[in-house]
């Protein structure tokens, strides 16, 4: 099964998990997997209207999905899935 | 013509001339080049001590704050004799007692697009060692509409990631990836979420390992690659960046054409200094917490801080709920109830006021700078973290 790996700040939505098994043919179906097992990453990943949200940067192995087919690339069971976040840094605290 | 080095330059350098790759003429090279560090942090320590240790002739710092106790876990060039003063002079004094053959220049400022161009002029890279997200958009457009190489780094807890942009003509920017920011409150910050103290230590010193290769014209630039390191994991991943051709500001047609107003652009204040307040609608004081529980009035306490934060300071009678969790078991509390949430110092509980309130409740408020707030004016005996 592709897995997907998580970044650290979305972890606290998916019971701390880092790497989560997905099923899915394409990556679509993969996201659609993730959000069934966990609902609370729903807001984080998709717009109120669906669509994945454009901070959220999704790489297959090395490459971005955007210079691949999107959300409709399809997936082997080896693939690693990749969320990449925006982290800002910090100071403070 | 590149300047020449003095005898004592020669000797301070040697380990650096005995390398083929760098020898007497990359010296010079270091000596000739000019780096300006967006903010002197967590980032910008390692950063500012190892290019004046290496011998950049003309090093610039912007920061605009003042060394603070809860810096020195990560911020090296700092230390206890400069608490209080101002980050670009510690950072100034202790790299020039590392190495006083250096220009170092300050601009206690905050980096804004009224002075960037002014301040960035002199400066043949740039190094983004910025904490918040309006700054590193504007310095990343900043050294696109002015062509200068950017090096990238960012933390989180035991992560980071670090990248070349804008070094040439296939040189994706910070754009490229990251169109566009986060909205506010989705992504937390290192004040809330914490960060490992030697991390900074690793990213930073990448970008000055990136930054040195860019001036020596040697190796593999980061440029068109992400580093993804964890420190937790000890792994270092690549991915691979390409320039998108319909970037907003390095694109074919670009739209950004000079700066604008980031904060707004990123719908968020420039600083990591985050604040604690949902409006005064939403909000309750720690004080007048206080006297409405020493009243006997039936407030539902809610810490929405993760587990371990417990063991640092607590509320009695506050029953846990980590925000990451609060969406899954809101069955547990009762829209009736008059509740009041919490966290460390508010971001976290007005994210969790957010939830509760689009969820329909109503009688929810917001303890107003958390539980920080709490121990600075209703129970001393709690620590301050």
């Amino acid at each position: 099964m592709p897995v997907l790996k998580l970044p650290t700040p979305l972890r606290p939505y998916a019971d701390g998990q880092s790497a989560i098994e997905v099923q899915g043919q394409n990556i679509a179906e993969a996201l659609n997997d993730l959000i069934r097992q966990y609902p609370s990453l729903q807001k984080h990943l998709f717009s109120d209207a669906g669509t994945l949200r454009p901070f959220v940067n999704l790489f297959l192995g090395e490459e971005d999905v955007r210079h691949m087919q999107g959300v409709e690339t399809e997936l082997k069971a080896d693939d690693v899935l990749r969320i990449i976040p925006s982290i800002a840094g910090g100071i403070n605290g | 013509m590149l300047p020449t080095l003095s005898h004592d330059e020669i000797l301070r350098y040697s380990r650096h001339l005995l390398i083929p790759e760098v020898g007497l003429e990359g010296q010079q090279k270091l000596k000739a080049a000019s780096v300006l560090v967006i903010g002197t942090g967590g980032l910008g320590s390692p950063v500012a001590l190892y290019l004046a240790a290496a011998g950049i002739g003309r090093i610039g710092l912007v920061d605009y704050d003042v060394v603070d106790f809860s810096n020195l876990q990560r911020q090296v060039i700092h230390g206890e004799s400069t608490l209080g003063k101002l980050k670009v002079e510690s950072a100034r004094q202790r790299m020039l007692d590392i190495n006083p053959d250096i220009q170092v220049d300050v601009y206690n400022e905050m980096f804004t697009s009224e002075n960037a161009f002014r301040i960035a002029d002199p400066y043949d890279i740039i190094i983004d060692g910025t904490d918040n997200f309006p700054t590193r958009y504007l310095t990343n457009d900043l050294c696109v509409l002015t062509g200068k190489p950017n090096v990238y780094g960012s933390i989180y807890r035991f992560d980071g990631q670090a990248s070349v942009f804008n070094a040439g003509d296939d040189s994706p920017c910070y754009r490229c990836l990251f169109p566009e920011p986060p909205p506010p409150g989705l992504v937390p910050s290192c004040a809330e979420g914490g960060v490992l103290g030697i991390l900074p230590g690793t990213i930073g010193t990448i970008q000055a390992t990136e930054a040195i290769k860019l001036i020596l014209g040697i190796g593999e630039s980061l440029s068109g690659k992400l580093l993804l390191y964890s420190a937790l994991d000890m792994s270092f991943d690549f991915v691979k960046l390409r320039k998108n051709p319909n970037c907003k500001v390095c694109g074919e047609h670009p739209e950004v054409t000079t700066l604008i107003d980031y904060e707004q652009f990123c719908g968020m204040p420039a600083n990591d200094h985050d604040s604690g307040s949902a409006g005064d609608e939403w909000d309750i004081s720690a004080t007048e917490l206080k006297a409405r529980l020493d009243a006997g009035d039936a407030l539902h306490l809610i810490d929405v801080r993760e587990p371990h934060e417990l063991a640092i300071s607590r509320i009695p009678g506050a029953d846990l709920i980590p925000l990451g969790q609060l969406a899954a078991r809101m069955h547990e509390l009762n829209s009736a109830d008059e509740i009041v949430l919490f966290c460390k110092i508010g971001t976290r509980s007005v994210r969790a006021l957010e939830v509760l309130a689009s969820a329909g409740f109503r009688k929810i408020k917001n303890l107003d700078g958390g539980i920080n707030a709490w121990a600075e004016e209703v129970d001393p005996s709690l620590p301050i973290y």
